[in-house]
């Protein structure tokens, strides 16, 4: 039974993204509400007719049949059609005769789902009401979990999503790819928001396991199906999908708790998924086409060298060198403070505590938690301030805990 | 903030001289001085490398090649840091690598034209 439900949540939450698109596609985006209602009604009428009956010999065709007849239904009965969509078809030259059915064909939903991909990545709509809509319209995700991912409530992410389907409609978002000119700028905007799901899932607070890889898993998915695509790909996208394949390879092996961005060195390497290391080192390969250096291909490499578990000069000096080249195209504190880290590594502990001295971000953790490592058995008593700094500034119970270990653990000087 | 150029001089050398391993040593010198200003946040753009040959055009249209004899250090290349005022932009200029070959970093404030 608990298999049996597990088996449809994912395939529903496959679906959906599929079916949506395709309803979207069909009737156009300023539609997309009522896609999603006719594909949860079908939902609904699967589970009641699935429990009494059992599973149907192909149950995604069942739900396809279905979804078909409902949107036919749907459209007639709202006369959507008649007001709406029957004049626009005609302006298309398009018209049949006929109301058209939603084609359920792997070509037509691969197409449409690209091109909710790149309605769903407009730059026009804000980043964070991006994230929902793309976790809800392109990922499947239903809103508890949504809620649950951004530590909000349903009631938010409901008014989220709404606003973001508004902006959709008062936007005129169309379904469609972007033309030949504008595909480089709009691939960026759909590159970064994959990134940011992935991120979200990888770093997200919840505490929720199952769902933070969830969560990966359907960011990279959406990189691999971009990369499918000959007319719009572009080495970039390989490098972030190498880029997802290497952090997702050490999902298992972070500590459960929050992880700091810096200090990999307490990691069980047993528990690296090697497969997922193997791909990430295929689409690294691919990524070295072209002259372009973007800063998902410096990241993959970082973190292609995190997955190789002995240290060396050699790797060291590699990663400084890639965390340099980041820096001058994208800063963060974190970027900064991961390469003061392989500064150290590469160069030396005297050479890193001159650079690490100079970062002064004063109101960051890890900065601080950073520079304790540095003067760790250097000066014991300089390293002791700095952790109980660390330990004033860290947000969590749990990073107090890992703060109050390190200076436990540092010898009286 | 205001935006500084760092421009670094060098004596004028044949590059191509230089054996493999101390290029190496000297490109990631380099590498490491700027990702440190860039780890602070400020690097406002990087320059581009200049080539060493060019040539030098003087009034009456007269056209000299390089190496510029007359001036013993030539610009190599240049970058732009972000800082308060000029004493902080020279202060971050220090450690710069073009200092170890008998080099030189001028250190000029940059105005929007």
């Amino acid at each position: 039974m608990e298999k049996e439900k597990e088996y449809l949540k994912h395939l529903f939450q496959q679906e959906f993204t599929k079916m949506v698109a395709v309803i979207s596609r069909l009737f156009g985006l300023e539609h997309i509400e009522t896609a999603e209602d006719i594909v949860s009604e079908t939902f609904l009428k699967a589970t009641e007719t699935w429990e009494e009956k059992g599973l149907p010999p192909n149950p995604t065709a069942w739900l396809y049949v279905v979804a078909k007849q409902k949107t036919l239904y749907h459209f007639r009965r709202n006369k959507i059609l008649e007001r709406k969509i029957k004049p626009e078809l005609k302006n298309r030259q398009q018209a049949t005769v006929d109301i058209e059915e939603p084609d359920f064909s792997q070509e037509n939903i691969k197409d449409s789902q690209l091109q909710m991909l790149f309605a769903v990545c407009n730059p026009a709509i804000a980043s964070e009401a991006q994230i929902g809509l793309a976790l809800r319209i392109l990922c499947g995700f239903g809103i508890d979990e949504i809620a649950e991912a951004f530590l909000s409530n349903k009631e938010t992410i409901n008014k989220r999503l709404f606003r973001a389907k508004e902006k959709l409609r008062t936007e005129n978002i169309k379904m469609e790819l972007p033309p030949e000119q504008e595909i480089v700028a709009r691939l960026d905007n759909v590159l970064h928001i994959i990134y940011l799901l992935f991120s979200e899932g990888y770093y997200s607070q919840t505490q929720n396991q199952i769902l933070r890889k969830d969560l990966c898993v359907e960011a990279l998915r959406l990189g691999l199906m971009l990369t499918t695509y000959e007319k719009i790909h572009r080495p970039k996208t390989d490098a972030l999908v190498a880029l997802m394949c290497f952090h997702a390879s050490r999902f298992d092996a972070r500590q459960t708790e929050e992880e700091s961005p810096i200090l990999y060195e307490q990691q069980d390497a047993e528990l690296w998924d090697k497969e997922l290391i193997e791909q990430g080192i295929h689409y690294l390969y691919l990524s070295a086409q072209g002259d372009e250096v973007s800063s998902y291909h410096l990241e993959a490499r970082i973190a292609y060298w995190h997955c190789i578990k002995e240290d060396s000069k050699e790797k060291w000096e590699e990663i400084l060198s890639l965390y340099n080249q980041l820096l001058l195209v994208n800063y963060s504190p974190s970027v900064a403070l991961n390469r003061t880290y392989a500064l150290y590594k590469a160069n030396g502990r005297r050479e890193a505590i001159v650079e690490a001295e100079k970062l002064r971000l004063d109101n960051n953790h890890f900065y601080f938690i950073l520079l304790g490592e540095l003067y760790k058995d250097v000066d014991n008593i300089k390293a002791r301030l700095h952790l109980q700094k660390a330990y004033e500034l860290a947000k969590t119970l749990t990073e107090r805990q890992g703060i109050q270990e390190k200076i436990d653990a540092l010898l009286p000087s | 903030m205001k935006e500084f150029a760092l421009l670094f001089r060098f004596p004028s050398i044949d590059q191509s001289k230089i054996p493999p391993d101390e290029y190496k040593a000297l490109a990631k010198k380099w590498q490491d001085w700027v990702g440190g200003i860039a780890a602070q946040g400020k690097i406002s753009a990087t320059g581009l490398r200049l080539g060493m040959e060019g040539k030098v055009l003087k009034p009456g249209g007269v056209v000299t090649d390089g190496p510029f004899v007359e001036i013993r250090e030539i610009l190599g290349s240049f970058i732009v840091i972000k800082a308060d005022d000029l004493e902080e932009a020279t202060t971050l200029a220090h450690g710069c690598p073009a200092l170890d070959s008998n080099g030189s970093v001028e250190i000029r404030p940059i105005f929007a034209v």
